[in-house]
């Protein structure tokens, strides 16, 4: 979608300013939404990322990333019916309410225990076993699709409708257009795709500088 | 950072906000998530406190820093680092969550690496840890693609305009560390002392690794 989230490009944020010596976490709450939604296992209850881009434009500007975290952490328990509407709206409207168990009651089957999370290890990501052939070779030229689809897509705005050149082939990967909203996996290969600053930004930019995207197979069209 | 031993399941336990003070909306709804899920069985609370100390105390840029001094020292090593990445790192114990594949990026005289996630907020975290706030903010975000230079500036970092600036935007399922240039001054170092330069800026391309003064 052309969400608040798809930021490259944009102007009036002001300069990147680094705190030093910063902590892990800021706040107390911080580390527990962390710890919750690793614990929850998101990525088991759908794509964080796009729970992330439900959270309207303005409200995502003016939080702060682990707001974020609990946004999207609700969102996704809600739509995996793990807390009812009623109690998300609660959470939302009236935590004050919700009280705290005296004692914890018994942990259910399935839940991340201490010593699995001491060694929450890599899962694949997104790379697949499938013999998809690569559309394209290291070397070629590919002009970015122009598309604006309503649902997730990692094609940035600022970089569709534009010529690159394949840097390198990463192999087959889920396609997230389709595999974050339940369409399946479609594999296919992602590339690191190499575009000349000027081809981005125009004559202002460096002519020095280049970007490089990894991008889908369906992103992608000889040039 | 202290106090990963102090919080036992709440956020009133936070020896930032004294007990008398009034908790924030966030830190209440966060608490009420986290009643409700112990509640339900849904989470083990010490499972919440072994994640907490993983991250806060476990992963972070002294694990970068290492595999970066060590490229410097073992050309051997370096080589397999640049060439197959994900598995070098493995051998290491270096890979989890968001570190699945990994690529490493060579800076050289000629070429400066600069990674960002413009989408998100992508980070190899076995190597680095959790990202700093700026790294996911919108400042960062927005110009490290279009103004890469002047981001640069911004921490201090001024390269000549004959070296080309290669932005890499994490759009996808790899994760980038930069491998930045050796300093100047820094021959006959051991390992450790390099270990010891390396910051996570570097790491990420926004700094460049320097040997302070008195060390020369």
């Amino acid at each position: 979608m052309n969400g608040i989230h798809d930021l490259g490009g944009m102007h009036g944020f002001g300069p990147v300013v680094a705190e030093s010596n910063e902590p892990v976490f800021h706040e107390d709450w911080e580390r527990r939404i962390f710890a919750l939604s690793m614990a929850m296992r998101i990525w088991r209850l759908g794509n964080v990322r796009t729970a992330w881009e439900q959270m309207p434009p303005a409200e995502y500007l003016a939080t702060s990333y682990y707001e974020h975290w609990l946004f999207a952490l609700l969102l996704q328990l809600e739509q995996s019916g793990l807390l009812d509407e009623d109690e998300v709206e609660r959470l939302r409207e009236a935590p004050e309410t919700v009280r705290i168990p005296l004692m914890p009651s018994s942990v259910r089957n399935g839940a991340l225990r201490r010593e699995d999370a001491r060694a929450l290890g890599p899962s694949r990501g997104g790379q697949l076993d499938d013999p998809a052939a690569p559309r394209f070779a290291p070397g070629q030229a590919v002009l970015t699709r122009n598309i604006h689809p309503i649902g997730h897509t990692r094609l940035p705005r600022y970089a569709r409708a534009r010529r690159g050149f394949i840097d390198c082939d990463y192999g087959v990967f889920a396609f997230p257009d389709s595999s974050a909203v339940g369409g399946g996996q479609k594999p296919q290969h992602v590339y690191s795709v190499r575009f000349d600053a000027r081809e981005l930004w125009g004559p202002g930019a460096s002519a020095a500088d280049r970007i490089y995207i990894d991008l889908w197979d369906d992103y992608l069209d000889p040039a | 950072m202290s106090g990963h031993d102090d919080h036992h399941g709440h956020a009133t336990d936070d020896p930032s906000h004294p007990h008398n003070a009034p908790l924030s909306d966030v830190q209440l709804r966060v608490r009420a998530l986290e009643s409700l899920l112990v509640e339900k069985g849904l989470i083990d609370p010490a499972a919440l406190d072994e994640l907490i100390d993983q991250y806060e105390t476990k992963v972070g840029p002294r694990n970068g820093a290492q595999v970066v001094a060590r490229a410097w020292a073992d050309p051997d090593f370096k080589s397999r680092l640049l060439q197959n990445a994900t598995d070098t790192l493995a051998e290491l114990g270096l890979i989890g969550r968001q570190g699945e594949n990994m690529v490493v990026l060579e800076n050289t005289p000629t070429i400066h690496n600069m990674v960002v996630c413009t989408l998100c907020s992508c980070y190899p975290w076995p190597l680095l840890g959790l990202p700093p706030v700026w790294y996911k903010s919108a400042p960062y975000r927005s110009r490290a693609v279009i103004d890469p230079r002047g981001v640069l500036r911004d921490f201090g970092v001024n390269l000549p305009e004959e070296v080309e600036v290669r932005v890499w935007d994490s759009t996808a399922d790899l994760r980038y560390l930069v491998l930045p240039m050796r300093p100047d001054g820094s021959e006959g170092m051991s390992q450790e002392e390099l270990a010891a330069l390396v910051t996570r800026d570097a790491m990420i391309g926004t700094g460049v690794v320097k040997v302070p003064e008195a060390a020369q």
